[in-house]
């Protein structure tokens, strides 16, 4: 009986959690223009939609290649900043580190606001170079690619380092061929972490952007003020592709993972 | 050309500078915004905007009463979750948990869009329970970011306490409320912080669940499409204010750790 409880309430969690995006992914394949509204049978209407539509291709593809593109100058520049603080005297590691912790905690819409204010309001740059919309994703992911791989560091043998320079290995070679292997791990989660946040920002980018350039998140907003009909389901397309692609990474990653990780 | 010496140490220079350019100005900046009038004098106009006018005002208690339920049913969804996942005999519950929190990777906008026309299902006109609706998409949003602490407090509890309480004669409401409750705060108090701060800013799914109140977030907005840019740091700052002292309370408390959105990966 306790038994059946349990396994009930998990069920109604995944039912609130899945309802909604499953109920739309199937109402994506038909003609329907409301859910629940009448059907008009099955069809690939809203996919072709999605492709078809200039402004939406552009639209993901932008998404992706902003979120792609500041990921690997965070990821680059994080990493340097995590090894170079953890060589550094106490005073300055702590300081990057609670620098680093501010973005972090802070609200999305401050973060955004106030580089808006910073670039665009005081130093007058130019929204339409994509320069505030890059730095701002950068400050938004950079800090937690540096916190990924900041325990990968601690664990790390110090002495490693050491020998390979009593072998003869100059400071620069050590530090790519000894120190960067241990940190791989640490490097590619804080990389997908960084890509993930970066795809589902909505503040940052909003405050940041060129005025005619739009994200996923911006351009779903807009969408649901405006009222065609033709856009609101073809976004139910794209909540469906995303879905299935969020499934196959997740199934991926833990396949990959599945070999090297004990029980969590 | 002589060769440049190559130090490990200068390695964190680059970052160094890009957070004080990008990290720490900006937030001198609001200050400075904050306190200053359009010519550039000192004023405290922003201030006594923001602390002398009932909408405001009334926005700030609104933005607190929201988060505060939104935390709540958080909190009431998430706890039992983490417990039956974190004591199940299953051999994967890691991927029991992926199943669990796999949404928050989806786009939240797409996800409220999904939430939004089941509402509209349900309720026939969802602007009828604008609190209502606005609590269960922030809910709907948040709930993985409450589930990932909560769990991994609930996990890592050393189990020999447990047992050890009901060797001592505890029966298992005595536990729970002795030993397992206590040591999982950390995790609360997390996840509490994790959904508390989104949920007073997020006016996305306010605005997308058709509910016309405020919360702290719609005002930045508001004063960010009106160009009034003191105005607006006026209220970051007060959200700066917030963030602040809810950082000291969560810091006494939980353990640091990186699992913030999203870290399972």
């Amino acid at each position: 009986m306790k038994k059946t409880l349990k396994y009930l309430w998990l069920v109604l969690v995944l039912l609130f959690i899945y309802v909604p995006i499953l109920v739309l992914a199937v109402y994506s394949f038909t003609n329907a223009t409301t859910v629940g509204g009448s059907t008009g049978g099955f069809s690939f209407k809203n996919y072709l939609n999605l492709f078809a539509n200039d402004e939406m291709r552009g639209m993901i593809f932008g998404t992706v290649a902003l979120a792609l593109v500041c990921s690997a100058i965070s990821t680059v520049l994080a990493t340097c900043g995590a090894i170079g603080a953890f060589y550094s005297k106490r005073v300055t590691k702590s300081l990057i580190g609670n620098f680093n912790q501010i973005p972090v905690v802070n609200a999305d819409i401050v973060t955004g606001f106030s580089i808006c204010i910073l670039l665009i309001v005081i130093l007058k740059a130019d929204k339409s170079t994509f320069i505030p919309l890059g730095i701002g994703h950068i400050v938004l992911t950079a800090p937690f690619v540096y916190l990924s791989i900041l325990p990968k560091l601690k664990q790390m043998d110090g002495s490693l380092y050491e020998a390979a320079l009593d072998l003869g290995a100059t400071p620069a070679q050590a530090l790519f061929k000894v120190v960067l292997p241990q940190l791989i791990p640490g490097i590619a989660s804080g990389f997908m972490l960084a890509v993930t946040l970066s795809l589902d920002d909505y503040f940052v980018t909003t405050y940041t952007k060129p005025s005619t350039f739009d994200t996923i998140s911006t351009y779903v907003v807009n969408a649901t003020r405006g009222s065609q009909t033709e856009i609101k389901t073809a976004l139910w397309a794209l909540s469906t592709l995303i879905f299935v692609l969020v499934i196959v990474a997740v199934v991926a990653m833990n396949v990959i993972s599945g070999k090297k990780r004990r029980e969590v | 050309m002589t060769k440049l010496r190559f130090s490990r140490k200068q390695l964190c220079i680059p970052y160094a500078l890009f957070l004080i350019l990008f990290v720490i100005a900006p937030l001198i900046v609001i200050v400075y915004y904050a306190f200053t009038d359009g010519q550039g004098n000192f004023s405290f106009s922003n201030f006594t905007n923001f602390f002398t006018s009932t909408n405001t005002l009334g926005t700030l208690l609104y933005s607190f009463g929201l988060a505060a339920v939104t935390t709540i049913v958080c909190l009431a969804i998430a706890y039992p979750t983490a417990y039956i996942l974190a004591r199940s005999n299953f051999k994967k519950k890691y991927v029991l948990l992926m199943l669990f929190v796999l949404p928050m990777w989806i786009n939240f906008t797409l996800r409220i869009t999904a939430l939004k026309e089941i509402l509209s299902l349900l309720e026939g006109n969802i602007s009828k329970y604008p609190f209502l609706n606005s609590v269960i998409g922030m809910t709907y949003d948040f709930l993985p970011f409450m589930l990932l602490p909560l769990y991994t407090s609930l996990q890592k509890m050393d189990k020999s306490l447990l047992e050890a309480a009901s060797d001592l004669g505890a029966n298992k409401v005595t536990v729970f409320l002795q030993v397992t409750l206590p040591l999982s705060v950390p995790g609360i108090i997390s996840g509490m912080t994790m959904v508390l701060l989104p949920s007073m800013t997020n006016y996305v799914v306010l605005d997308m669940l058709y509910n016309s109140d405020y919360i702290m977030g719609s005002l930045i907005g508001s004063y960010f499409s009106a160009y009034d840019w003191h105005n607006g740091s006026m209220i970051s700052l007060v959200l700066l204010v917030i963030i602040f002292f809810v950082t000291l309370v969560t810091n006494r408390f939980s353990d640091k750790d990186a699992s913030a959105r999203g870290g399972v990966l």
